[in-house]
């Protein structure tokens, strides 16, 4: 929190030269930065020595094959493993210089520094307002009702769902279509106001109109949030993303500007991906 | 395969129908068979219950004359209470028979006649006294309990045709109550007492509020200890527990210990809750102990069911908002597991309401007279009640087991009925 008021910029953490990822890992002034992060399941290494930044205000879409571990990595970033049994993370991942798998540090704080929406919408079945209300309620934000109703009203807002949903705020969150649901749950994520949201194939349940609606409000959001993104649509990562990184069963093959690794990738994985060679 | 023509396989996939459909017409008609076997007897059962029974819910009763005579119960006119209390008050009831039928002497012919009414008359007309010794020297209209055989005798089900020496009334008995009865002096009414009053020795006496009393205590007790412990071991085991070898060996205990004998809790009940803690013997607190132990593995089990049905979507949702594993559970899973939570505690308690025998081991399986008035009071309970009163000889405790029986199921009806109503509040709010 210190470095976030003093505004200097957090240094970037040394790669190691054993990392055999292309393009550019580190960026300037890194929110996240993640250090030869591996992720085992029981036996089995699903990641393997990761190496990435994350930046701030930026889109990262992060993309690969199914099993490739891209969701397992963006699950590292808040600590959702923890929650799998069996679930094992080694190496660094700092946020703001703060290593957030320090045993000191409490995962709550964590969440909610970094909110996740999910691949199938999941709202709580609860009231529209209700959902909305859970994380500032739970974590203590707003000293009384009043406040409590700003935040529900201007979290809907800046999720789109205000105008479709400002009738009905106590009716039950479950009964919204599949789009609406999905922003229901962008909405309950900023309204703890986080600095990072991860998204993990947050349309892959949803019709092309209301992907699109989703796909406009990351593009809203990027301004006050870092974003990642795990998608399998690569028209998505094109569309919505500044940097792209490419998985591939289990490593980080790649990383740079979205428009570059879609016009010029550099490693032959990349390409074969992205032309459509597999997939 | 690929050599087989459109046409051959539709007329193979035709044949197989025929085949499938005929497979799902008899499983139909086997379902149906075994739905309509079970409403049968369901059927059956009811009917011989409510036939046997519903006689009980009525009692005959004597109407007589009585005259308070103060030379027979206070001769010296010093109206103490411990004069009133030592009278001796069947003379006034056997005084006022001899009035109705003065035609009847003898020593041996009176006491027949006297035996028309039961012993409680006399402790009725004590009470009246005691309450108001005013009443002496006057004269009262009352109805008593009639004897046990005089009522059956008026439900008819008592043969007349057999010969008197079969009979458990004499003919000069049945001529008097015919008597009484002509006279608008014996009569069916509606027997309140079962209901109010406690077990008795004496047929017409005994009534079923001291069990349901004693087991709406032993329910009450074991539903608030087997619902919060039940629930919160099964939160724990379900949400909380690492996965290992010791988590499982609890697992598979709790698992057999739903399947043991019920006998075998009540002698772990008499062991530990009676010998060793010291706990008052038939008491309703040691009965819901000891059912508490025998429903938990129910509740636990039911409830581990119901909270792994709650979709994992849910849980990371509340993780991804930064909710800690208890409120996790608190504002989502819970709620949402609790109708399954709720439908097996209401099989829990159910089971726990029919159960007889490890209350038999730690005695609550007493003759007890008195309504229980706290925990720690001596008590039984319905299904004990009927096991007691099916194990006596006399005819009347017939239709009064058969009513124990009616009112048993009634308090199980009454109990589902309130678990499913909160059951449907919950599914409503969700």
């Amino acid at each position: 929190m210190s470095a976030e008021s003093t505004a200097i910029p957090v240094p970037v953490l040394p790669v190691s030269a054993a990392c055999k990822t292309v393009g550019s890992v580190a960026v300037a002034d890194p929110l996240i930065s993640a250090r030869d992060v591996n992720v085992y399941y029981g036996e089995k290494r699903a990641i393997m020595d990761v190496n990435i930044d994350i930046a701030r205000n930026q889109v990262l879409a992060m993309i690969g094959p199914s099993g490739c571990g891209k969701s397992t990595f963006l699950r590292c970033l808040n600590r959702m493993n923890d929650t799998i049994e069996g679930a094992r993370v080694t190496g660094l991942i700092s946020m703001e210089g703060s290593d957030i798998y320090d045993k000191r540090k409490d995962v709550v704080q964590l969440r909610a520094r970094i909110g996740m929406v999910f691949q199938k919408p999941n709202p709580f079945p609860k009231t529209i307002y209700e959902n909305v209300a859970y994380g500032p309620r739970i974590h203590g934000l707003a000293a009384d009702r009043v406040e409590l109703d700003e935040i529900v009203t201007t979290s809907l807002r800046r999720a789109g769902l205000w105008d479709e949903v400002k009738d009905r705020l106590n009716n039950p969150g479950t009964g919204l279509s599949g789009g609406q649901q999905q922003r229901l749950c962008i909405a309950r994520t900023i309204a703890v106001n986080p600095e990072v949201i991860l998204m993990d194939e947050p349309c892959s349940a949803l019709d092309p109109i209301a992907t699109a609606r989703i796909e406009d409000l990351i593009d809203e959001l990027r301004a006050s949030y870092a974003i990642v993104i795990v998608t399998h649509s690569m028209q998505q990562a094109a569309r919505v993303s500044q940097r792209t990184a490419y998985f591939h069963l289990g490593d980080l093959i790649e990383v740079g500007e979205t428009d570059r690794i879609f016009t010029n990738p550099r490693h032959k994985l990349t390409e074969d991906y992205i032309t459509g060679r597999f997939g | 395969m690929s050599s087989r023509t459109a046409a051959d396989t539709r007329l193979l996939v035709e044949k197989s129908l025929r085949r499938r459909a005929w497979a799902e017409r008899r499983f139909r008609a086997y379902g149906l068979g075994a739905v309509l076997l079970g409403v049968v007897f369901v059927f059956f059962l009811f009917a011989s219950i409510i036939s046997k029974g519903y006689t009980a819910f009525l009692q005959a009763r004597v109407t007589l004359d009585i005259f308070y005579d103060p030379a027979a119960i206070d001769p010296e006119g010093t109206r103490q209470a411990e004069t009133l209390a030592m009278a001796n008050y069947s003379a006034l009831v056997r005084a006022a028979l001899r009035e109705k039928f003065p035609e009847i002497e003898g020593n041996a012919r009176r006491r027949a006649l006297y035996a028309l009414v039961s012993s409680s008359a006399a402790f009725e007309l004590q009470h009246r006294v005691q309450a108001d010794p005013s009443l002496l020297g006057q004269r009262q209209r009352l109805s008593f309990l009639a004897a046990a055989n005089v009522d059956q005798l008026l439900k008819g089900k008592i043969d007349r045709r057999l010969p008197e020496a079969n009979r458990v009334l004499t003919d000069q008995q049945i001529a008097c109550a015919d008597k009484l009865v002509n006279d608008g002096q014996l009569k069916l009414r509606f027997n309140s007492a079962f209901f109010t009053g406690g077990d008795s020795r004496e047929p017409e006496q005994a009534g079923v509020w001291g069990a349901v009393v004693g087991s709406m205590y032993t329910l009450a007790v074991t539903l608030l200890l087997s619902f919060p412990i039940g629930v919160a071991a099964a939160i724990y085991l379900e949400e909380f527990a690492p996965r290992n070898r010791w988590t499982d060996l609890i697992e598979v205990n709790i698992n057999n210990l739903a399947a043991v004998p019920s006998i075998v809790f009540g002698l772990l009940g008499l062991a530990m809750f009676l010998n060793f803690f010291g706990m008052p013997r038939s008491a309703p607190l040691v009965g819901g102990f000891v059912l508490t132990l025998l429903t938990l593995p129910t509740i636990i089990i039911a409830s581990r069911a119901a909270l792994k049905a709650v979709p994992p979507s849910i849980r990371e949702a509340a993780f991804g908002m930064g909710a800690s594993r208890l409120q996790m559970v608190g504002h989502h899973v819970l709620p949402l597991a609790m109708p399954g939570i709720l439908t097996g505690t209401i099989i829990g308690m159910a089971r726990a309401l029919g159960e007889t025998a490890p209350l038999l081991m730690i005695g609550m399986v007493a003759f007890i007279v008195n309504v229980p008035r706290s925990l720690a009071d001596p008590a039984t309970v319905l299904p004990v009640q009927i096991y007691l009163w099916a194990d006596s000889s006399e005819r009347a405790f017939l239709e009064r087991t058969s009513a124990a029986i009616i009112v048993l199921l009634a308090f199980l009806i009454v109990m589902n009925a309130a678990a499913v109503i909160l059951r449907n509040r919950f599914e409503r709010r969700w």
